[in-house]
């Protein structure tokens, strides 16, 4: 709109002169402010343990310096060799000079630790050879090929060249069961060492049955909470609040009390001769007890979005779908099912990310083949001490969650989600 | 109104309760022909919305029968019943365009697409949104999505049309557009259409009959005009229009005209419509533009003295508050032709009104 006074006298001026447009940017800045100083603490909180520390740790599974910190001088001489001809004389020089250091630095074990990640079964070799480091003599290449022959081989010495190097992809290649060589750079994992991919693919089909079961059993709870009369609806509500009010850990017990071999279930089924006493369902302790437990622990989730949608949606669609000419059936899913997708979207990427980063309860009841991919990392963050490792196993998992929030923004819209 | 030979909606002593204790509809028994614009008006809570649930089959009747075109519906489910209905809230469902809404009640009885298609078209061009087949109905104004509503209730030419206070969410102009909209498409169409209301004025223009509801009864059933002159109780009296009324006692009745002694001491006459006898108590009715000032030789019979408390100036006529046997309410229209407007506040007159004006209804204690 061109304003003819506008134009004459310029910009429109405030009451005490100043510019409108300045006015108003001072105004609004100190609003601006105020609402930015109430979020200050939290959003320091959130920075300080949340984003600081997934960055760090993202940053340890690419990186990773313990064995060049510990062996400078083979470090630099590694980075010499092109690891494609044999190992030179100065290599050896440069090893027993660091093995001998990191003997009475006692960092030996770091060392052995680190490459025996990249190139297991060689821990001893390590160890051994910085026992014998201080008797060794020049030349030192045959001494101590003589020590222990491994050292001729010429794999030992491409893996510490990999080690060597601090930046690294060798852990996000391990992850995906894949190793980085030095001569022909990402190869496949040997078949029996394959277990990553594995995981991850059982993860994300326990994660999707799960889900799946959390829907099927969720859906109806819901619809009855949404259209039961107040007082019925509110004691329904009650029940499906409870395990909130459960401590995990009672509530993951409570399932090996009542899923073990001599447990509750198996007890009526053999009461009832629908199994004999010494064949007894195998019902925990495997991939049938994680998708128990996980499904009735995360069902929640999916109730309550579910049921904040159908809230909103009058009984009138209904009726008018009928009065249309629908069976009930037609109505309900032509009707009444596409207005709730908006809760199952919310309800199923919940579940489904929740389920996929899930520790406790398969830990518990998850016996071998109900582990998860969390199980895994955690495995590596205390027992392996592959902490770099774990880092690339949750970067995956990472990108793997941001990955379906995108399609599922792509498909459904991240704005049309309903979480209560 | 003619009373059809075979009525094409038919409730039979119809009764709803919905707690087991209380009667939400009494006995309820209405005739319906075929292509009549029947209205059902009442105060809010009065049963209308039961009645129209019963006979769409969302709700069942307690007692009695409910017949459509002959045979009992009572067992026949709503989705089989082929009522068209057009809900207060519209119910479009918002999941779908309005094409796709108004193609529904034709896909579910599996109309080939082609038919789906021109159908549409048609009844879109009969409520003029041709242009908005494409829309959501959240992108649509309030008397857009009335229209679709009306459309969808209509394509797929049920023969009965079921209305729930449709208008009521518009605002006043739009909502008189509507109603001339609603009835020229009824007499286009020639469908039976149930029309519920709480709104007078729009039950008075609309309907071929009007049903007055109050306290799950039907008090009155009758056409717009007959509701106006000749209420026959003092529900409907009130009800419909604007009256004044008055208490009183029965002294005697000849030939239809009873005389009555008001409660502040006047004698009248009234038309006896709804009395159980002399001395027994009644309620006086008399619309506003019956009654007239009364000079010397004027020949009525009924005489009041009254003080006007209050003119208002309304162009073609003048509206007067006045005190009137004790009632200071008493509203009277006075043509504002040329004689009459030496009326002034605090003034003192006679007023009255011929013997038919005035009925005499059941006896109401005055609120
Ligand atoms: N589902 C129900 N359960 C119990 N009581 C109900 C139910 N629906 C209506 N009622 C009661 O029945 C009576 C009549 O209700 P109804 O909805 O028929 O009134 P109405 O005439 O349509 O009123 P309004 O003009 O406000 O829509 C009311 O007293 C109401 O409280
Ligand atoms: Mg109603």
């Amino acid at each position: 709109m061109v304003d003819s006074q506008t134009v004459l006298s310029g910009p429109i001026t405030a009451a005490d002169g100043t510019p409108l447009k300045k006015k108003l940017a001072q105004a609004l800045f100190r609003s601006r402010v105020r609402a930015v100083s109430l979020v200050v603490p939290l959003l320091a909180f959130v920075l300080a343990s949340f984003v600081i520390p997934i960055f760090a740790l993202m940053w340890q599974g690419v990186y990773n310096d313990r064995f060049s910190t510990y062996t400078p001088n083979l470090s630099d001489q590694l980075s010499k060799w092109d690891g494609l001809g044999e190992p030179d004389e100065d290599l050896f020089v440069a090893l027993v000079a660091d093995l001998k250091k990191a003997r009475k630095d006692r960092t030996i074990g770091r060392i052995a630790t680190r490459v025996n990640q990249e190139y297991p079964g060689t821990r001893s070799l390590f160890t051994s050879t910085a026992r014998k480091a201080k008797k060794l003599k020049a030349p030192f290449k045959e001494s101590v090929i003589k020590t222990n022959k491994k050292w001729a081989n010429i794999e030992v010495w491409r893996a510490m060249k990999i080690t060597s190097q601090d930046l690294t992809p060798s852990f996000y290649a391990t992850a995906l069961d894949g190793r980085y060589t030095v001569d022909k750079g990402f190869v496949k994992q040997n078949e029996n060492r394959q277990i990553y991919v594995k995981l991850f693919w059982r993860t994300f089909m326990i994660s999707a049955t799960v889900m799946a079961l959390c829907l099927l059993l969720g859906y109806p709870v819901a619809y009855l909470l949404a259209t039961l009369p107040l007082r019925s609806s509110n004691l329904l509500m009650i029940m499906v609040l409870l395990p909130f009010w459960t401590s995990l850990l009672v509530r993951t017990t409570a399932w090996i009390a009542i899923l073990q071999s001599q447990g509750v279930i198996n007890d009526l089924m053999v009461a009832m001769g629908i199994t004999a006493d010494d064949s007894r369902f195998s019902l925990i302790y495997n991939m049938t007890g994680t998708i128990i437990a996980m499904t009735h622990i995360l069902l929640p989730f999916m109730i309550l979005p579910l049921y904040s949608v159908m809230k909103t949606i009058p009984p009138s669609y209904m009726r008018a779908a009928r009065s249309l000419g629908a069976t009930p059936t037609m109505a309900f899913i032509k009707v009444y099912v596409p207005q709730t997708i908006p809760g199952v979207g919310a309800g199923g990427l919940l579940v489904f990310i929740l389920a996929i980063g899930y520790y406790i309860t398969p830990a518990l009841v998850g016996g071998q083949d109900g582990q998860l991919i969390s199980n895994m990392i955690a495995y590596h963050m205390q027992k392996s001490l592959n902490w770099s490792l774990a880092a690339a196993l949750g970067g995956i998992l990472l990108a793997g969650v941001l990955l379906l929030y995108w399609i599922y923004d792509r498909v459904i819209g991240i704005d049309n989600m309903k979480l209560g | 109104m003619v009373q059809a030979k075979d009525p094409f909606v038919s409730f039979k002593g119809v009764q709803k309760s919905y707690d087991g204790e209380t009667l939400v509809v009494k006995n309820l028994n209405l005739d319906i022909a075929s292509g009549e614009f029947l209205t059902m008006l009442g105060p809010s809570g009065s049963g209308k919305t039961t009645c129209l649930m019963m006979l769409a089959g969302f709700e069942t009747a307690t007692h009695g029968d409910i017949e459509l075109g002959g045979s009992p519906i009572n067992n026949i489910p709503p989705h089989k019943r082929g009522i068209g209905m057009v809900f207060q809230n519209y119910a479009l469902f918002p999941h779908m365009t309005v094409g796709e809404n108004l193609a529904f009640p034709l896909n579910v009885r599996k109309v080939p697409k082609a038919e789906v298609e021109e159908k549409v078209r048609s009844v879109l061009d009969m409520v003029q949104m041709n242009a908005f087949i494409d829309r959501k109905p959240a992108q649509l104004s309030g008397g857009q999505q009335q229209r679709i509503a009306l459309a969808r209730a209509l394509v797929f030419s049920p023969e009965l049309v079921l209305m729930d206070e449709p208008l009521g969410a518009l605002d006043k102009q739009l909502r008189e557009h509507m109603q001339y909209e609603i009835k020229h498409i009824h007499e286009n169409l020639g469908v039976t259409v149930v029309y519920v209301t709480h709104d007078q004025s729009e039950a008075l223009t609309m309907s071929n009959r009007i049903a007055v509801f109050d306290d799950g009864v039907i008090q009155q059933l009758a056409d717009p005009v007959t509701l106006y002159e000749k209420p026959e109780n003092s529900f409907v009296a009130q009800f419909i229009g604007e009256n004044n009324q008055m208490v009183g006692t029965v002294k005697s009745v000849s030939k239809g005209i009873a005389t009555i002694n008001l409660d502040s001491g006047a004698e009248v006459k009234a038309l006896a419509v709804n009395i159980s006898g002399v001395g027994s108590r009644t309620t006086l009715s008399v619309r506003p533009e019956r009654c007239v000032v009364l000079t010397k030789k004027s020949a009525t019979v009924s005489r009041l003295d009254a003080k006007i408390e209050e003119l208002i100036y309304l162009g073609d006529h003048i509206r007067c508050r006045m005190n009137v046997a004790g009632d200071d309410q008493f509203i009277m229209k006075v043509p504002n032709t040329s004689g009459q407007l030496g009326l002034e506040i605090g003034a003192s007159l006679q007023i009255g009104w011929q013997n038919n004006d005035c009925r005499a209804l059941d006896f109401k204690e005055l609120v």
